[in-house]
C-alpha cells in the first residue's frame, strides 16, 4: 500500500514547465504502450490450423510439481533438444492461472509456452475458444496411436470430434481398504453401497473413531454423486447443461452420506486438511476415492506403511446392472496453435503421455495410455507397497459413468463454496441439493451455458 | 506500506536558495508524476475506454454495467464489502485513535518507542505474507492459540471460516496488517499539536480524558478524514484477504467474496474484461465520491 503524504504548502511550479514536462511523460508512455502490440506474421494452414513460421529455438514447457520429474525425463533421454521447463501450480484446485495467462498472452500477443500440462480436465473447455489448443487428430498424433487411449479417455479433450488435448491419467475411483484392519476387524469388503452404508453402522458402534469414508473435500461429489449416476453435470452440447440433483441417484447417495456423517464414521474434514492429517490418518478403514490417493493420499500423505493398503472395485447400488464409478481430475496435456517449434512440441507429447520410461516406470497415477497403464499396473505390484493387487483400477478404468463431463464452471468450486460450509454446520446433503442445483445453474448460465434439467 | 512524503514544504524560507529548492522540488514532483500518469491516469482512461465499449472496441454506452450488475454474484459482493467497510473503518477510527492517544500519554520514552515498533511491525510484512500468518492463526490444528479458538467453540479451520465469521476475520486480519502504519502517522499528528495548546488544557484542569475528547480528537480531524478516506479506497478493493483464504480453504470461503475477486472472474474466467473494466470503474466512482463527501463536510483543504 503506498501512502501519498500531499504537502500542507502550497507547490506552484512554473507553469509553463510542468505543463512540457506532462506532454513529454505522456508521449513516453503512450510509445511504450502502443509497442506492447505485436505485428502478426503470416501463417500456413497445416495439420487442421494455421501455423506460425517455425523456428529454432528453445521448446517451452509448462508442468506442475509433479510432472517435473517427466520434463527433467526427457531432457536427459533427449539430450540434443534444448528445453525450458518452467513449473507452474498445475491450475490445482481450479486456480486458473493457466487461463488468466492465455487470456494475457492473447493480449500481448506472445509468450504461450510450447506444451503444458493441467492437472484439471476441463481446459479444452475454454482453452479451443480462446485459440489456444491445438487439434491434435488432424495430422499431428496419427490415428493408431489415439486408438490406444483407454476408452473415453480423451473425451474431455474432445470438442466437436476434434481432439484438443491427450490425457496424463485416469482418476476413476474404486474403493480403497486397509486390508490386515479389516481382517482383523473381522469385516468383508462391501460390494453394494447398502452393504457399506450397514457396514458404516457397524464401524461406528463396534469401533468408533475408525472411517469408513471421507465427504470433507471439494471433489467429494466427484467420488460419490458421479459413481451414484447422479445427473448435476451432464454436458449435452458446446455450450449446454443438463442439471437434475432431485433424481433418486443423487437423494439416495445423499442420504447415505448423511447417516454416515451422522455417526461419525465418515470424516467431513478433507483428507489433505491439518485436520484429518493429524487427527484421523490412523483410522482409515474405508476410503472410496480416486486411482491416485494409493499414491499421493496414502503413501505420500498419510505414510501409511506397505503391505496395508488394497484397492476393492467400488460398490454398486443393488440390482443396478451396469457397474459405474466417478472420477476426480486425471491431468492433460495442450499443445500450443502459436507454437514455432511444432514438430519439437509434438514429440515431446507424444513421449510424455505414451513412453514407458514415463508413464509405466515413473508416473504417480494411472497412465491413461492403455499399454502403458498395463506396464504400470506390473510395476506397481513389483513395488511391494499395496496389499492386492490394483486390478480394480483397470476394471474400473471403463466404467467410468460417461454423463458426467467437464464444463468451464469448476463443480468443485461450486460444492466448496455452496455444500461444505452447510456439511461442516452440521445441515443434511439431502436438504441441500436444491441449493446445488441452483448454485451449478447460475454459475453455468453466467458462464453462458444453456441450462436445462 | 511505503509513505511517500511528497511535501516540498520549506520552499520559500530561504531566499538564497529559492531557485534550487523550486528546481529540486520540480524534479522530485516530476518523478512522482511520471509514475501517477503511468500508473495512475492512464490505466484509470484505459479502464474508462474498456467500460464502456466491447471487445471489438465499439461504444456500447452502459450496457458492460448492466450485464454485470445482472451477475447473481453481484449484489453478494456489494453486500459483503459494505459490511467488511463498516466494520473495518469503525475499528479502524476508534482503535488507531484511542492507540495513538495511549501512546502518547506514555511520558516514558523507552516503553513508547517499542511500543511503536511493536505496533508497526505487521505493516512491514508485505500484505499477501501477512494474510498468511493469519490463515495459520486460523486453523486450530496448527494454530499457537488454538487453545483460544477451542474456548471460542471452534475446533476445525472450516467451523472458524463459517460464512457468517467472514467479514470480522477480514477486519481484523486487515487492522493486524494495516493500523500500526495509522497509529504511528496519527501519533506524529499527536506531536504536532502544539505545546501551549495542551498546557493551556491542563491550566484549565482539563483531565486526560476531556483533553482527548475536546482539545486532542478536534485537532486531529483533518488527519482521521485523511485516513478514512484512504481506508475507504483500501477496503473497498478488498482482494488479497479473500482471495487467499479461498486458496487456502480450497474454494469454502472466500471466492466471488468481493467486487474485485469479481472483476478477475471477470476479466480471466470468463474473459470479459470489459465487464470487469465496468466494475471497477464502478468501485473509482464509489471511492472518489465517499472522498468528496468527507472533504467537503470536515473543511479538508480549509487553511488552519
Amino acid at each position: 500500500m503506498t501512502v501519498n503524504k500531499p504537502s500542507s504548502s502550497s507547490k506552484r511550479a512554473s507553469g509553463n514547465k510542468r505543463a512540457a514536462l506532462l506532454a513529454g511523460c505522456a508521449v513516453t508512455v503512450l510509445l511504450t504502450v502502443s509497442a506492447c502490440g505485436g505485428g502478426t506474421a503470416s501463417t500456413t494452414n497445416k495439420d487442421g490450423f494455421a501455423q506460425a513460421p517455425q523456428k529454432d529455438g528453445a521448446l517451452t514447457v509448462w508442468v506442475d510439481a509433479t510432472r517435473m520429474d517427466a520434463a527433467k525425463l526427457y531432457q536427459q533421454q533427449h539430450p540434443g533438444v534444448k528445453l525450458d521447463i518452467v513449473s507452474y501450480d498445475g491450475d490445482a484446485n481450479g486456480s486458473n492461472y493457466l487461463q488468466t495467462k492465455v487470456q494475457l498472452f492473447n493480449r500481448t500477443g506472445k509468450g504461450w509456452p510450447d506444451v503444458v500440462f493441467s492437472s484439471q480436465n476441463n481446459e479444452a473447455s475454454w482453452a479451443v475458444d480462446a485459440g489456444f489448443a491445438a487439434p491434435l487428430n488432424k495430422g499431428l498424433v496419427d490415428e493408431a496411436t489415439l486408438g490406444k487411449f483407454a476408452k473415453g479417455a480423451n473425451d474431455v479433450c474432445t470438442v466437436g470430434g476434434t481432439v484438443y488435448c491427450l490425457r496424463n491419467d485416469l482418476s476413476q475411483a474404486v474403493l480403497w481398504y486397509n486390508a490386515p484392519l479389516l481382517k482383523k476387524f473381522g469385516y468383508t469388503v462391501p460390494t453394494t453401497w447398502e452393504e457399506y452404508q450397514q457396514l458404516g453402522e457397524k464401524v461406528a458402534k463396534e469401533h468408533p473413531g475408525y472411517l469408513v469414508g471421507d465427504a470433507g473435500d471439494s471433489f467429494t461429489p466427484e467420488i460419490y454423486l458421479w459413481a451414484s449416476k447422479c445427473g448435476a453435470n451432464h454436458i449435452t452440447g458446446p455450450k449446454a447443461v443438463s442439471v437434475n440433483t432431485a433424481s433418486e441417484a443423487c437423494t439416495k447417495m445423499a442420504n447415505l452420506l448423511d447417516v454416515l456423517i451422522k455417526n461419525k464414521s465418515m470424516s467431513i474434514s478433507g483428507v489433505f486438511s491439518t485436520d484429518f492429517g493429524k487427527n484421523q490418518a490412523d483410522k482409515v478403514l474405508l476410503m472410496p476415492g480416486p486411482a491416485w490417493y494409493g499414491g499421493a493420499v496414502f503413501r505420500d500423505t498419510l505414510k501409511v506403511p506397505a503391505k496395508q493398503i488394497a484397492a476393492a472395485p467400488i460398490p454398486q447400488w443393488q440390482g443396478d446392472g451396469s457397474p459405474s464409478t466417478g472420477n476426480v481430475g486425471g491431468g492433460t496435456w495442450l499443445l500450443s496453435q502459436h507454437s514455432t517449434h511444432i514438430k519439437a512440441a509434438t514429440d515431446f507429447l507424444k513421449w510424455v503421455t505414451t513412453d514407458n520410461a514415463y508413464q509405466a516406470e515413473k508416473a504417480p497415477g494411472f497412465p491413461a495410455y492403455a499399454p502403458a497403464a498395463e506396464a504400470w499396473l506390473k510395476g506397481q505390484d513389483a513395488s511391494g507397497y499395496f496389499a492386492s493387487d490394483l486390478s480394480a483400477l483397470s476394471t474400473a478404468a471403463s466404467q467410468v459413468w460417461p454423463e458426467w463431463g467437464s464444463g468451464q464452471f469448476s463443480q468443485e468450486a461450486i460444492w466448496a463454496a455452496t455444500v461444505k460450509p452447510g456439511i461442516t454446520q452440521g445441515k443434511s446433503i439431502a436438504s441441500m441439493l436444491p441449493a446445488w442445483q441452483d448454485s451449478i445453474t447460475k454459475y453455468a448460465k453466467s458462464n453462458g451455458y444453456k441450462v436445462s434439467q | 506500506m511505503t509513505v511517500v512524503n511528497s511535501s516540498v514544504g520549506s520552499a520559500g524560507r530561504r531566499p538564497r536558495g529559492t531557485d534550487r529548492q523550486s528546481r529540486a522540488g520540480i524534479a522530485f514532483v516530476a518523478a512522482y508524476v511520471l509514475l501517477l500518469i503511468a500508473f495512475g491516469i492512464l490505466p484509470t482512461g484505459y479502464a474508462i475506454y474498456f467500460a464502456f465499449t466491447n471487445a471489438g472496441g465499439t461504444f456500447t454506452g452502459f450496457s458492460n454495467f448492466i450485464s454485470t450488475a445482472q451477475d447473481f454474484r453481484f449484489m453478494d459482493a456489494v453486500g459483503h464489502v459494505a459490511l467488511y467497510l463498516l466494520f473495518w473503518l469503525v475499528s479502524l477510527v476508534v482503535f488507531v485513535v484511542s492507540l495513538a492517544l495511549l501512546l502518547h500519554r506514555l511520558a516514558s520514552g523507552t516503553v513508547s518507542k517499542s511500543l511503536r515498533f511493536l505496533f508497526y511491525i505487521p505493516g512491514a510484512l508485505a500484505g499477501a505474507a501477512s494474510v498468511l500468518v493469519w490463515l495459520f492463526m486460523l486453523d486450530p490444528t496448527v494454530s499457537p492459540v488454538s487453545s483460544l479458538l477451542g474456548t471460542l467453540g471452534f475446533h476445525t479451520f472450516g467451523e472458524v471460516i463459517a460464512p457468517g465469521n467472514l467479514p470480522l476475520l477480514f477486519t481484523v486480519i486487515a487492522f493486524w496488517t494495516g493500523a500500526g502504519g495509522w497509529i504511528v502517522v496519527i501519533y506524529g499528528a499527536l506531536n504536532n499539536i502544539p505545546q501551549d495548546v495542551m498546557e493551556a488544557a491542563r491550566i484549565d484542569g482539563a483531565s486526560a480524558w476531556q483533553t482527548a475528547w475536546r482539545v486532542q480528537i478536534p485537532m486531529l480531524r483533518k488527519w482521521i478524514v485523511y485516513m478514512v478516506i484512504l481506508a475507504f479506497a483500501g477496503g473497498a478493493q478488498l482482494f488479497v484477504e479473500p482471495q487467499l483464504l479461498s486458496l487456502a480453504s480450497t474454494g469454502v470461503a472466500g471466492r466471488d467474496y468481493s467486487l474485485n475477486q469479481l472483476t478477475y472472474d471477470f476479466a480471466f474466467q470468463l474473459n470479459n474484461v470489459n465487464g470487469a473494466a465496468a466494475v471497477s470503474v464502478e468501485l473509482l466512482v464509489v471511492s472518489v465520491a465517499a472522498a468528496a463527501v468527507f472533504v467537503a463536510r470536515s473543511g479538508f483543504f480549509d487553511a488552519d
